[in-house]
């Protein structure tokens, strides 16, 4: 395929991309959604556990479940599917798009563009931790679909470093399949996964979570055969004498997921924070052609989010396309007090919004505040749960007469 | 004439590729999985320019030779390298006099093209250096290469000029009869043979005690490195050196060949016994980032993506140990600390000169040749030629790993070519070797290592025997 021409590109097939492409060609848009896998659905399809769905669908589906209905509404919808189709680069200039595929090289020239193709997770290399390099050593997503997809058990006992929601699911898929999860290892003072993973894959498990723990050394020629922990400071710096030994032959890391940006991040402004491009309330980056949404933008928990970004993020393409999508005279949201990651990266005035933002660590109560537009109450902030504020389009008219908005949370 | 090679790094494999120039037959001995996996798989990669070395050792002369042969070398065996250039940095007025003297050095060593470069003219190359650079020794010949590449490259070039190559057998004794070497013995069988090459790495003192010699006496030297992501290419553009001080070149910052930035060696003496002590340390570590902060003050250590250590095989005349011992037919390429690498190409070519002339009727062969083709690398590819590559193979459009754009046509033509395990086809392909370290692709080559070769996914390893992938299955 050379120099195919289309109003909208999405690219990457996950809840995002598919929300997206969906959006896009009903909204009348000659849409082509590129995947890189065989099947649409991205991280959903290993995610075989429930607990997806609950605000879209009303109910609780499992991973793959939601990905199957996200599908049939989007095969409705007219859009073009090309699978087993990965990206090789984007060229901003034009732009043009070039993708591999086993039916041959592909050229597209797309009017606007929505980049969906996820996070990453970060390579154990990156923690520099000291040691062998035996095998036996997993991030979290690649252990998962060695036993949800491929049915295959990493080892016999495990220890899981970091708490983030996909290394508690796999302590409890492990356990399930009868590996013995020796210990689960947080850095930090408190879990970096939502409470329900805690209590629901670990507690009642009996699987013990150390706090304030990490692993100092790795051991073991060619098969993992333990890891040194240790006890860490509030800074993370090791305590003395603090060491133990537990044997295992299988490490798995959750220790963190980073939105791709790859093609990406030569052009496009990223967020310091997020990691992700900066996007205003429409979903559209710094680069008037390109949006983009879901775990690219930054890590999301919840499901049905990203794929109503998506939507969002497909019809704001679309009409960008169409030329029905005026230049945002954006209003930036800046950072204040307590806030981590910080969704969109600017308002348009007019146009509702939803802010989605992370608290650094826990508070059992707190202010959420978007400058003098809208303050509320929040019960329990946790790290692991993204705090979400609507702008209804009345309060987004005031921001017109606002230089930017400074988003903020006090305890209360 | 039958001739044993004990050890398939880079240096055992070149001599191998050398030896089946001329009539007879060459065994290769290999106790690993795969070709390449001791020393040669953890080191810099620098095909070094041959100023550092002493004029009176081996290693200098060696290395200048070795130098002068990569290119032609990497064109006949289709792997990647890269003459970079390098720097020696002069950071305090103390270094000044170090980089006349190494200039001195390198001239009498032959090392062509020396030249101090002013401090204008080192940061307007290297941009990212320590600004606080007084002058640079510019040495244009210094290249970088990927050392495991170029050992696989020359085993299969050498399998298709006559090679018998055995992995996974190890040597476990020599049978010397009258200062004559007779045989050589693994668990797997007796071979008799006219000679043997000893190119056993960190373990050829093991293998010299086998034919009852006391040479070499080796000890291991670790250096550790970390290894940045590919986002960090154009940090250094060539290899920068410190000024030398003591027993090593010094923590450098370099490019690797497929635009990562290596940071790293240090040099840690460790004792004889200590072979397989790869493993890397919180000093190690650390040191290393000082080291080459010191190079290069805004390191984008974020990007890291592994860290690995190597060890060098030392020995206390600090030399290699090259030609034939004092058992008739016993060869040594042994001792081969830094420029072992460099030195490999050169060596090869005496050597296996000095083993067949040994032989009386020495004959080269009519059909040797010296060229072997590489995997096709779709991502360097021309459009044209990838396309083509595609309509007969689809698996040449199927990317299996994202961040190095891997295919699965690549990754079945390594294992055609004789990938067993998860590292034999990283080590050929790069697949698994980019930013997310095989996160989203080891699941997926395992699937084609058992696919391809007829096997369970618990029967495929890692790094061969010990090093298996999954341990089980989910319950039906
Ligand atoms: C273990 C785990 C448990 C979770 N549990 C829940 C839960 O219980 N409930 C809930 O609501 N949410 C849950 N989530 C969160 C939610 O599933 C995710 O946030 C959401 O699915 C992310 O969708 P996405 O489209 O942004 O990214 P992805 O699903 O990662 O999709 C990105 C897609 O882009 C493709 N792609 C990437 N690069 C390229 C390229 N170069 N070319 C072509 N295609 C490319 C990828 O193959 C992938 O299909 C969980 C997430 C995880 C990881
Ligand atoms: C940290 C570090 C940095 C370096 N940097 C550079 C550099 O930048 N440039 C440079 O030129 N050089 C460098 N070197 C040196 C270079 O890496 C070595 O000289 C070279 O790789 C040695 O290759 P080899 O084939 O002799 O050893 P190896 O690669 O170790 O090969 C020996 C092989 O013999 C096998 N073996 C051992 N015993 C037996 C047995 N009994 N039977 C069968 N097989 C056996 C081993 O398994 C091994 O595969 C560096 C070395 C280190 C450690």
């Amino acid at each position: 395929m050379r120099g195919v021409k289309v109003d909208v590109l999405v690219i990457g097939g996950g809840a995002a991309g598919m929300g997206a492409a969906a959006a896009a060609a009903r909204e009348g848009a000659k849409t082509i959604l590129i995947e890189r896998n065989e099947r649409l659905g991205g991280v959903l399809e290993q995610c075989i556990h429930p607990g997806f769905g609950l605000h879209r669908y009303r109910e609780e589906l499992t991973g793959p479940e939601f990905a199957a209905r996200l599908r049939g509404e989007l095969e409705s919808s007219g859009a073009e599917l090309l699978t087993e189709a990965t990206l090789l680069d984007l060229d901003p200039a034009g732009p043009r798009v070039r993708a591999a595929s086993p039916k041959g090289l592909l050229q597209i020239r797309p009017k606007a563009v929505v980049w969906a193709c996820g996070a990453r997770e970060r390579p154990f290399g990156a923690l520099r931790i000291p040691g062998t390099r035996p095998a036996g050593i997993y991030t979290a997503g690649l252990c998962q679909r060695l036993v949800n997809i491929h049915g295959l058990l990493p080892g016999k006992r495990a220890v899981i470093l970091g708490s983030g929601d996909i290394g508690l699911i796999m302590a409890r898929r492990l356990r399930l399949e009868g590996v013995e999860v020796a210990a689960v290892l947080e850095l930090k003072p408190f879990p970096g996964g939502l409470l329900r993973n805690v209590v629901q894959c670990l507690e009642d498990f009996e699987i013990p979570l150390l706090l304030r723990h990490t692993v100092a050394e790795v051991h073991g020629k060619r098969r993992l055969s333990g890891v040194t922990v240790v006890e860490v400071d509030e800074g993370g710096k090791p305590l003395p004498r603090t060491d133990r030994f537990i044997p295992c032959d299988t490490l798995v890391l959750s220790v963190g997921l980073i939105p791709e940006v790859r093609a990406l991040e030569s052009f496009a402004p990223l967020d310091p924070v997020n990691r992700g491009p900066k996007v205003n309330a429409w979903l559209q980056t710094e680069v008037p052609w390109l949006f983009s949404a879901g775990n690219s933008v930054a890590v999301f928990d919840l499901v049905d989010t990203v794929a109503a970004l998506g939507a969002r993020a497909g019809v704001a393409a679309a009409r960008y396309a169409q030329g029905e999508l005026p230049p945002a005279r954006a209003v930036p949201l800046v950072r204040g007090e307590n806030v981590l990651h910080l969704v969109p990266s600017a308002l348009v005035p007019g146009e509702e919004a939803t802010v989605f933002l992370r608290v650094p660590r826990p508070f059992p109560r707190v202010k959420v505040s978007l400058g003098g537009l809208i303050s509320r109450n929040h019960l329990g902030a946790r790290p692991a749960e993204m705090i979400e504020v609507k702008v209804p389009p009345g309060a987004s008219k005031e921001l017109s007469r606002m230089p930017e908005v400074r988003v903020e949370v006090t305890p209360a | 004439m039958r001739v044993a090679v004990i050890g398939a790094g880079v240096v055992g494999a070149l001599i191998a590729r050398e030896l089946c120039r001329y009539e007879g037959e060459v065994l290769l001995f290999e106790r690993e999985a795969d070709v390449g996996w001791g020393v040669t798989k953890a080191n810099s990669g620098i095909v070094h320019g041959g100023f550092h070395d002493p004029p009176s050792t081996i290693r200098a002369r060696f290395c200048v030779r070795g130098n002068a042969m990569y290119e032609g070398l990497c064109r006949e065996l289709n792997v990647p390298f890269l003459r970079t250039g390098a720097y020696v940095l002069a950071l305090s007025k103390e270094e000044l006099p170090l980089l006349e003297e190494l200039r001195a050095q390198g001239e009498e060593n032959g090392v062509p093209g020396l030249e101090i470069h002013s401090q204008e003219e080192v940061l307007s190359r290297e941009p990212n250096v320590n600004p606080k650079v007084l002058s640079g020794l510019w040495s244009p010949t210094v290249g970088i290469t990927e050392p495991w590449a170029v050992a696989l490259a020359a085993v299969e070039n050498a399998l298709a000029n006559g090679l018998e190559l055995h992995l996974s057998e190890e040597i476990t004794g020599i049978r010397v009869e009258k200062r004559q070497v007779q045989e050589v013995k693994t668990p797997e069988g007796r071979y008799p043979v006219d000679a043997v090459v000893n190119a056993a790495g960190l373990f050829a003192d093991h293998v010299a005690a086998m034919a009852g010699l006391s040479e070499p006496v080796l000890f291991p030297r670790r250096g550790e490195y970390v290894l940045l992501d590919k986002a960090a290419e154009g940090l250094v553009r060539s290899v920068i050196f410190p000024a030398p001080s003591g027993k090593s070149k010094g923590i450098l910052v370099l490019p690797t060949i497929d635009g990562g930035i290596l940071l790293g060696p240090t040099a840690e003496d460790l004792p004889p016994e200590a072979k397989e002590a790869t493993e890397t340390t919180p000093e190690g570590l650390s040191q290393v980032m000082e080291g080459a902060r010191r190079l290069v003050p805004k390191l984008p250590l974020g990007q890291a993506i592994k860290t690995f250590a190597g060890l060098r095989p030392e020995s206390p005349q600090k030399d290699f140990i090259l030609g034939e011992s004092p058992v008739k037919g016993f060869y040594q390429a042994a001792a081969m600390r830094s420029p072992g690498l460099t030195a490999a190409p050169a060596i090869a070519r005496w050597l296996a000169c000095e083993v067949m002339t040994s032989e009386l009727s020495l004959k080269r062969k009519g059909s040797f040749s010296p060229i072997r083709k590489g995997i096709p690398r779709v991502a360097e590819l021309p459009e044209a030629e990838w396309e083509e590559l595609i309509r007969k193979d689809p698996r040449y459009g199927r990317i299996v790993c994202f961040c190095n754009k891997v295919t699965e046509g690549e990754i079945v033509e390594a294992i055609r070519r004789g990938a067993r395990t998860l590292d034999g086809v990283k080590f050929r392909t790069r697949a698994g070797f980019g930013r997310c370290q095989g996160a989203f692709c080891t699941d997926r080559i395992l699937a084609i290592l058992a696919r391809e070769l007829g096997r369970a996914p618990e029967e495929i390893s890692q790094k061969g025997a010990g090093s298996p992938l999954v341990g089980g299955r989910v319950r039906p």
